[in-house]
């Protein structure tokens, strides 16, 4: 695989190893700590069916070289979506400016160090033909209109993502990947009289688009996707207005484990643990959870979406317990901030593209299960909200205030889940909330496969999850 | 090489994408070009941290074959990776439907005036320069108060670019920009609590750029402010809406009239042209050929000229956004908005800062909304918030962890004063906005 890789992004553009070694040299005539070379290309497509027809499709490629040096705390970076032996010096020309002339450092051999794949490496884009993606679409709008004759409005996408990377560092990191990423949707709008309500679904991962029409029990994966489209819809119509203020707060399996990657997962990034900058700063071995509440970050899983082989920087991924029966065990971690707080990468180190910086980021982050029946968790609740399903959050990470929004929620009224409430976002206190967890499912669940992070402006494909949960309080936005 | 130059070689490429398209089976096609280069600095600490040279491009190219549709974009400009691009465009309109309202815009429609609309201010683009003025931002912050214990640092950005738009109705249009902007961020704590907060600035001038001192104070400031927040009861209760973010509840109104969510039907404003949506008072204008405007522009994204526009007229929706296929399908035309709106001016009271906070007499001042729980369809609103308590027109305290509820029409028809001092930073230009009676949650 990495001699395909290679010859993709080095040998098809007049470039092999020694030109790496000769790039990386030029840095290192500045007085560096490190550099890193890293190369990419993608191929992007999406289709989308609306209205009953295939209305867009589109492709886009992207080729490119980010060029990184590191002096102590300060980074140079400089980047050229031509990949070429003259356009790769000129940017290490740039890069190496951040430090003085007069290196010191040695550049060593390069070493690619084995690891294991966590998906396939074959293409989507080519893996079906295009013939068959359309018919995919097509299938799950005839499916939607088949449960829904007089539906308003049906949209169906469908996305893949191939691409491939090489790392080659100073410190003898040479790794390539090959990453496939594919995602379905589908967004139904129902009405009625003047009421109008939208559901969606979606789901994906690091494979080819034969995941979705795949029989899963019995059922093609479109449709269930749909149903939870429709579902979502069908109860939202039946919404009343939300509570407002603090109460007991049930959140389901799956999806909703957003809570942990504001309430807890941005706060544990290297970067802002380093500069003092977050609430759980120089907190390690301190209980930053209610007692039970394991957390992890894994990149490891199979085929997931937040899932990687190596790490932008090379580095294997990695299954990292961040909190352990509720005490803060670590931090993730990119190259240089696990340099600068002695310790050792975790596999963290992640960027957009070539033309962003590796900063630390989540991969998969979830929670372990605990040992109640989610139907014993509801039955200790007299006045309260049940959420199994959310969109997006937020957090500051120094005062550790997130929010997070529900998509489909429903009070709990005397031990049981009664009538559906309108989307409501919550605001907690992460170290707060992540105390108030008094019991925890035996139900654990990773989301299915839609989380798109970000951070200083840079996006990146996570997976959330978490069994189901009760917190005792937390502040619910409603309007009632 | 002089930007007209670089325009002109780009507008060439332009050209011969869209031979290419139609020597390949193109009945119809578009394109559009962009080359941004720049520098983005970072300090922390008063040392430098990032220095990162920035030089982005990239080509879309949107073909019609009839009326299939096909898209394509490649970030990589190379000769081989353009013709790569054109072929997988029109490849991919063999595989779309036919649709009768997609194609290029109306021909009448499309710009033939361009006047320099001044947004263009080019400056060397010198690192050591960028650094000192970060530096200087990020040590009147530091210096500013005992309590500023830490910092997230400053950055200074700029960037130099050009965008040309060309379709084979015969437009092959380009012009240069220049944007410059200096923000800083700083921590500081008081006890176990610890907040941030950012100030920030950004022209078309380097030179119109606020002082970094006063940036850096400013950060000093709001973040020593918010120390010692408060959470509030659970109440009904007039907010305000602070200028630096209120921008956000008209940004919500533009998707609610923008013509791809009025075709979907998935507006909460659709069927309300012409009715009074925001009280009598209030009125909208869109300025889309303001000099050194961070929103001007000549044309939108389909070639379509711009014109001055009364969006909200009295209170009364004046006018839907349309791009050309939302028209289509709603038998209307475009309205030039494919890319966003340009330049908005929100009409106000009147009033000055303090007025503004005495007509809000006791109530909720906010200063920071979190989250995205805002949906389209209801306009069901519920975000969650900080700011400060004010009695009798006079802030008494910081206010944290509480969200704000309502529906979007109801506050709409609610916004009760907007202040005359507005902030200018933005698409969307308007004054701190006062909202009578929304759901405050809280302990």
């Amino acid at each position: 695989m990495s001699n395909n890789v290679e010859r993709h992004l080095l040998a098809e553009s007049g470039l092999d190893l020694d030109s790496l070694n000769k790039a990386l040299g030029q840095i290192h005539h500045h007085d560096n700590d490190y550099a890193d070379l890293y190369f990419q290309s993608s191929q992007h497509e999406s289709w989308v069916l609306e209205d009953g027809i295939i209305k867009e499709g589109s492709y886009n490629i992207e080729r490119g070289v980010g060029v990184r040096a590191i002096s102590g705390e300060k980074t140079g970076f400089a980047y050229s979506d031509d990949i070429s032996e003259e356009s790769l010096i000129k940017a290490c020309h740039a890069a190496r400016s951040i430090a003085p002339d007069g290196g010191k450092v040695q550049i060593s051999g390069f070493q690619a160090q084995p690891y294991q794949s966590r998906y396939d490496n074959d293409n989507p884009l080519l893996g079906m033909a295009d013939a068959e993606k359309i018919a995919l679409l097509k299938s799950a709008d005839a499916y939607i209109r088949q449960q829904e004759p007089g539906i308003s409005q049906v949209v169906v996408s469908l996305s893949g993502v191939y691409e491939q990377i090489l790392v080659a560092a100073t410190d003898g990191t040479l790794a390539t990947d090959i990453r496939p990423l594919v995602r379905l949707n589908c967004s139904v709008l129902l009405e009625q009289g003047d009421r109008r309500e939208r559901g969606s679904a979606g789901a994906g991962g690091r494979h080819t688009y034969s995941f979705f029409s795949s029989d899963d029990d019995g059922r093609p994966y479109y449709e269930k996707l749909a149903d939870e489209a429709l579902h979502m819809a069908r109860v939202n119509m039946q919404a009343v207005a939300s509570p407002a203020g603090t109460m007991p707060v049930v959140l389901g399996n799956g999806w909703p484990g957003v809570l942990l990657h504001e309430a807890v997962g941005h706060g544990l990034e290297g970067d802002f643990n380093r500069k003092g900058a977050s609430t759980f700063s120089g907190r390690i071995g301190e209980r930053v959870a209610a007692k039970g509440v394991t957390v992890v970050d894994d990149g490891t899983l199979s085929g997931r979406r937040g899932s990687l082989s190596v790490d932008d920087e090379g580095t294997p991924s990695q299954h990292n317990v961040l909190i352990e029966d509720g005490i803060l065990k670590g931090y993730m971690q990119d190259k240089m901030n696990a340099r600068l707080m002695g310790v050792a990468p975790t596999g963290n180190g992640r960027r957009e593209s070539f033309a962003h910086l590796p900063m630390p980021r989540m991969t998969n982050t979830y929670m372990l299960a605990g040992k109640y029946d989610p139907s014993e968790i509801i039955a200790t609740i007299d006045k309260g909200i049940y959420a199994p399903n959310f969109a997006g959050g937020q957090v500051d990470i120094t005062s550790g205030k997130f929010v997070f929004s529900s998509a489909e929620a429903y009070l709990i009224e005397n031990g049981k889940i009664t009538a559906p409430v309108k989307g409501a976002t919550l605001i907690g206190n992460g170290p707060e909330v992540m105390q108030k967890i008094s019991m925890i499912g035996n139900d654990l669940a990773l989301d299915k496969g839609v989380g798109v992070c970000g951070k200083d402006g840079q996006s990146v494909p996570v997976g959330v999850g978490q069994p189901t949960l009760k917190i005792d309080e937390l502040t619910v936005g409603g309007t009632a | 090489m002089q930007i007209e130059q670089q325009i002109a070689e780009i507008q060439n490429i332009v050209d011969d994408v869209l031979k290419m398209a139609l020597s390949k089976g193109a009945t119809q096609a578009e394109a559009s070009m962009s080359k941004v280069q720049g520098i983005a600095v970072s300090s922390r600490m008063r040392e430098v941290e990032n220095v990162e040279f920035t030089n982005d491009g990239g080509l879309g190219i949107s073909v019609y074959v009839g009326k299939h549709k096909g898209s394509a974009s490649t970030a990589d400009l190379s000769p081989q990776a353009l013709a790569l691009t054109v072929e997988k465009a029109v490849d991919i309109a063999r595989y779309t439907s036919e649709d009768p309202c997609t194609g290029l815009a109306d021909k009448e429609l499309i710009a033939t005036e361009f006047p320099d609309l001044d947004l263009y201010h080019p400056e060397s683009l010198d690192t050591e320069k960028a650094i000192q003025i970060a530096i200087e931002a990020e040590s009147a912050a530091l210096e500013f108060d005992p309590r500023i214990v830490n910092t997230d640092g400053a950055s200074y950005n700029a960037n130099l670019g050009m965008r040309v738009y060309g379709n084979t109705h015969g437009i092959n249009a380009g012009y240069p920009s220049s944007r410059y902007s200096l923000s800083c961020m700083v921590i500081g704590a008081e006890g176990e609590d610890m907040q941030r907060d950012y100030a920030y600035t950004v022209s078309r001038r380097a030179n119109e750029l606020r002082p970094a001192h006063e940036i850096g104070q400013e950060a000093a400031r709001e973040t020593v402010s918010r120390l010692g927040a408060r959470k509030l009861k659970t109440a009904n209760i007039p907010v305000l809406l602070h200028k630096d973010i209120a921008s956000g509840l008209f940004g919500h109104y533009v998707g609610a009239i923008s013509g791809g969510s009025l075709y979907r039907r998935s507006s909460f404003l659709l069927d309300k042209l012409g009715q009074q949506i925001f009280p009598e008072w209030l009125t909208i204008e869109e300025r889309p050929h303001l000099k050194q405007g961070l929103a001007s522009s000549n044309f939108d994204h389909e070639g379509v000229a711009t014109h001055d526009r009364t969006i909200v007229e009295n209170g009364l929706l004046a006018t839907y956004l349309y791009t050309t296929y939302s028209a289509r399908k709603l038998n209307t035309k475009s309205t030039g908005h494919a890319g966003g709106i340009h330049n908005w001016l929100v009409g106000d009271t009147g009033d000055s800062d303090q007025a503004m906070l005495n007509k809000l007499g006791t109530g909720l001042l906010v200063t920071e909304l979190m989250g995205q729980g805002v949906n389209g369809v209801t306009g069901d609103y519920s975000r969650g918030a900080a700011g400060f308590w004010v009695e009798n027109g006079v802030i008494q305290y910081p206010v944290h962890e509480v969200t704000i509820a309502g529906n979007l029409l109801d506050m709409f028809a609610n916004i009760q004063a907007v202040g005359a001092n507005r902030d200018t930073r933005g698409s969307i230009q308007t004054g701190s906005v006062l909202l009578d009676n929304m759901r405050i949650a809280g302990s």
